[in-house]
């Protein structure tokens, strides 16, 4: 064993590793991208380790590892569990041979993700287990239980950390030479094949199964009742770290349950905290799923507090002040004077794109091209390129889930016939879910323009590899496929590459599949930034400068800023010389040269 | 004993190494070390913040307000910001360099460097207030910006570590080939002068 600290999601990788998994798939996704990743950087000999097309593929890859007897693990973000969803709901009726973890990734904020949605909730509509982290250390030791509890139960087992949990880091006791659990190959059994008769018999000993591992996770040391008093706590995730904290600086005395396992409940435990005490505040963060089985519990005993009762709020990220001030009048606590500090106008500092950013060339073009239609309707995706929608670019007027930009855009096509509609999205989500709404395209007749922005990597998350670099998860070759010619096969007549920063080609380009009839694509390829090396150019202002602001308003660069008299700098550290403001630059004050020596 | 460390900055200035480092010479010291960090969408040009929590095992991985010992900020409007976090009398280090969003160029939004200045005075007297950009440079690569204002809270008594631990941590969370660069970036910050505004 060795002590380090460890990151939440490092905590879960090496939980895995030490639990003897020999599979991991995954598709990145903020929160939950560095469980994958800590697996790649160890490169354990015999463990495979995968990024996915997709979190349904992802997911049905562990599942048959996990078919044939080996420990596997599958990771996502929440939001990714909806896209694997339709294999989940079928496999735990299925269930599992060797023990497999789902390690979802809940976002309460949320800090980078479209919904709030609870991942708690979803095992509990998958009648599946689920295991919900207060700590990177708690992660560790919770993985190798989910192993032991899903090979027992012969079902898959959630691991739902938040935010909190995967992006704290804290000192983590492991043990990653533990051996791989070893496969004993596949059996041929008819009960693998989902069919009506069989899902019958086996939805009831899945409901069988849920008492049954309620009273086992009784035994559990991640639920427990800790304090005294009659005044009831019960808490689950991250929100224990409040309560504790909260708790110790109010000296109260509350009867705290600590809910490691949201769903099922412990059984006896529950019981016994219902019957301990007068009343019951729940401090959970989304949904109210500890809140809701403690209401049916209790059935009327004692009150039960918390987001019904709008205690608790219902969306957003708790934290210690919220639980504090929570806590203080439940327990009739004299209420705290608010010291607000009344600070002055910050700034606001929205996420943007990276100085020398493809897309940033890409929209620009792409804006130029269209100005002169009617109406254009920009749909977007999900990446970085859901950037493009801040000023002054404002060229992402949709954006809605992975893959749906091409989607929505036939549908706006459909339904507002005066507007061409473009769609957008990056290389990853193209073979994510883009394709099917390509194919979708194509044989409904819809006349659209897809704009792939190809940029080589799976870039918002950190640079992982997807089918079309070439490259897998742990660095080995692969073949690469072709973005042109995915799309030729689906019957895209009008297909053509460009480099954006071309800029002059990269307009002709959009204009040419904008006035084509029918479906048209073009593919913008330029590497993302953040794979450059040193940049070798770099853009200078020259004396002929007019002051007129034109480079920063259009295309918001954050290596251009006015100086004091209104004269464009160039922040020599962050620009990579890319040139799209001297194509912007109506004077030819910006040129484009070499890094003197540096 | 326990004590808590927020450190502030924009997105791509290296907080979270500096947090690594640190937590890394908690565990050099046998300390238990709490850490959150803002990692995802935020990094692009957003507010970041790193929080440790030292010693003390059950606590929020967050700092609370009015609980933060000491703040690192490698931006003036970014310690402003955490200014609620502070204790009464908490140890600030603050780089002078104004990091401006685009979005204020664009005349959204705003940038009151006066106002956060004054009020960075005279909330924190005792603050060092330091130039990072030039000592940087001259280790080798800005980047080390953040290395610079780690010396320069170990140097101003900022921290619950001694440089030599903190030399050690960084052995450890640094690219061997990066070592030199940033251990030369970590003594000029040890010495970086204040300076004043």
């Amino acid at each position: 064993m060795s002590v380090k600290v460890c990151m939440g999601n490092e905590a879960i990788a090496l939980g895995a590793l030490a639990a003897g998994v020999s599979v991991a798939a995954g598709y990145p996704g903020t929160p939950s991208t560095e469980i994958i990743e800590t697996l790649v950087g160890i490169h354990k000999p015999g463990v495979s380790v995968q990024w996915s097309t997709n979190e349904k593929a992802a997911l049905e890859v562990a599942a048959g590892a996990a078919y044939a007897g080996a420990r596997s693990l599958c990771t996502m973000k929440q939001v990714g569990l909806n896209v694997a969803s339709d294999p989940l709901m079928s496999l735990s009726y299925i269930g599992v041979k060797g023990g497999m973890v789902i390690a979802v990734a809940d976002d309460p904020g949320p800090w980078s993700s479209q919904t709030e949605q609870d991942t708690r909730s979803f095992a509990k509509h998958a009648n599946l287990p689920v295991f919900d982290p207060s700590s990177p250390e708690e992660a560790y030791m919770m993985v190798l239980s989910a192993y032991e509890f899903s090979e027992k139960y012969s079902l898959p087992a959630f691991l739902r950390p938040t935010t909190r949990v995967c992006h704290a880091s804290a000192d983590v006791d492991f043990d990653i030479d533990a051996e791989i659990k070893k496969s004993d190959g596949f059996e041929k059994r008819p009960e693998w094949c989902i069919f009506p008769a069989l899902s019958y018999r086996r939805h009831g000993e899945l409901e069988e199964k849920q008492g049954e591992m309620a009273r086992d996770f009784d035994k559990m040391p991640y639920n427990r009742i800790e304090g005294c008093g009659r005044k009831g706590v019960a808490v689950s995730g991250v929100s224990y770290l409040y309560a504790k904290e909260a708790i110790a600086e109010l000296g109260a005395d509350v009867l705290l349950y600590k809910v490691g396992t949201p769903y099922p409940m412990p059984e006896r435990l529950t019981k016994k905290f219902i019957s301990s005490v007068d009343s019951i505040l729940v401090v959970e963060e989304l949904d109210p799923v500890v809140e809701e089985q403690l209401l049916i519990e209790a059935a009327g005993r004692v009150p039960v507090l918390g987001k019904r009762s709008c205690d608790m709020p219902k969306n957003g990220e708790y934290s210690f002040e919220i639980v504090k001030k929570a806590l203080i009048k439940y327990l009739g606590l004299p209420q705290e004077k608010e010291e607000r500090e009344e600070l002055p106008q910050l700034p606001v500092r929205p996420p943007v794109l990276c100085a020398g950013c493809p897309h940033r060339a890409s929209f620009y073009a792409a804006k130029v091209a269209t100005k002169d239609l009617k109406k254009a309707i920009y749909c977007g995706d999900i990446g970085c390129y859901t950037l493009g929608n801040a000023a002054p670019l404002n060229m992402v007027d949709t954006c809605l889930c992975m893959g749906a930009g091409i989607t929505i855009a036939q549908g706006l096509a459909l339904a507002d016939a005066g507007a061409k509609c473009l769609a957008f999205i990056g290389d990853s989500t193209f073979f994510h879910t883009g394709i099917p709404g390509v194919i979708n395209a194509v044989y409904q007749g819809t006349d659209i323009t897809v704009i792939v922005l190809d940029n080589r990597t799976t870039a918002m998350t950190g640079q992982q590899p997807h089918p079309g670099t070439g490259k897998r998860a742990l660095g080995d070759d692969a073949p690469a496929l072709d973005i042109e010619t995915i799309l030729r096969a689906c019957g895209v007549k009008l297909v053509s590459r460009v480099n954006p920063f071309d800029f002059e080609s990269a307009v002709g380009a959009i204009r040419e599949a904008v006035g084509f009839a029918g479906v048209s694509a073009v593919i913008a390829e330029a590497p993302c930034v953040a794979q450059l090396k040193k940049p070798a150019a770099i853009c200078f202002v020259n004396d002929k400068c007019i002051k007129c602001g034109r480079c920063i308003k259009e295309i918001g660069c954050p290596a251009i800023t006015p100086d004091e008299a209104g004269r464009a700098v160039v922040n020599a550290p962050l620009c990579t010389g890319c040139g799209l403001c001297a194509c912007v630059c109506p004077v030819s004050a910006i040129e484009r040269g070499e890094r003197n020596g540096k | 004993m326990a004590s808590s460390i927020v450190i502030a900055g924009v997105g791509g200035q290296g907080t979270l190494l500096a947090s690594k480092i640190l937590a890394a010479a908690a565990g050099e010291k046998g300390l238990f070390v709490r850490t959150s960090e803002t990692i995802g969408m935020a990094q692009r040009g957003g507010s970041v913040s790193s929080h440790l929590r030292i010693d003390a095992k059950e606590l929020s991985p967050i700092i609370p307000m009015h609980h933060a010992d000491a703040l690192l900020a490698f931006e003036p409007a970014e310690a402003v910001r955490m200014l609620p976090k502070l204790k009464p009398g908490a140890k600030c280090v603050v780089d002078t360099d104004k990091v401006v969003p685009t979005n204020v160029a664009l005349g959204r939004g705003v940038y009151l460097a006066e106002e956060y200045i004054a009020l960075l005075k005279e909330k924190c007297p005792a603050a060092l207030f330091i130039k990072g950009a030039p000592l940087a440079l001259s280790a080798g690569d800005i980047r080390t910006l953040n290395i610079v204002i780690l010396g320069a809270a170990a140097g101003a008594g900022a921290l619950p570590f001694t440089p030599r631990e903190i030399r050690a941590a960084m052995a450890e969370c640094v690219k061997p080939k990066l070592l030199a660069m940033n251990e030369k970036a970590f003594e000029l910050g040890l010495k970086a002068p204040g300076v004043r505004w």
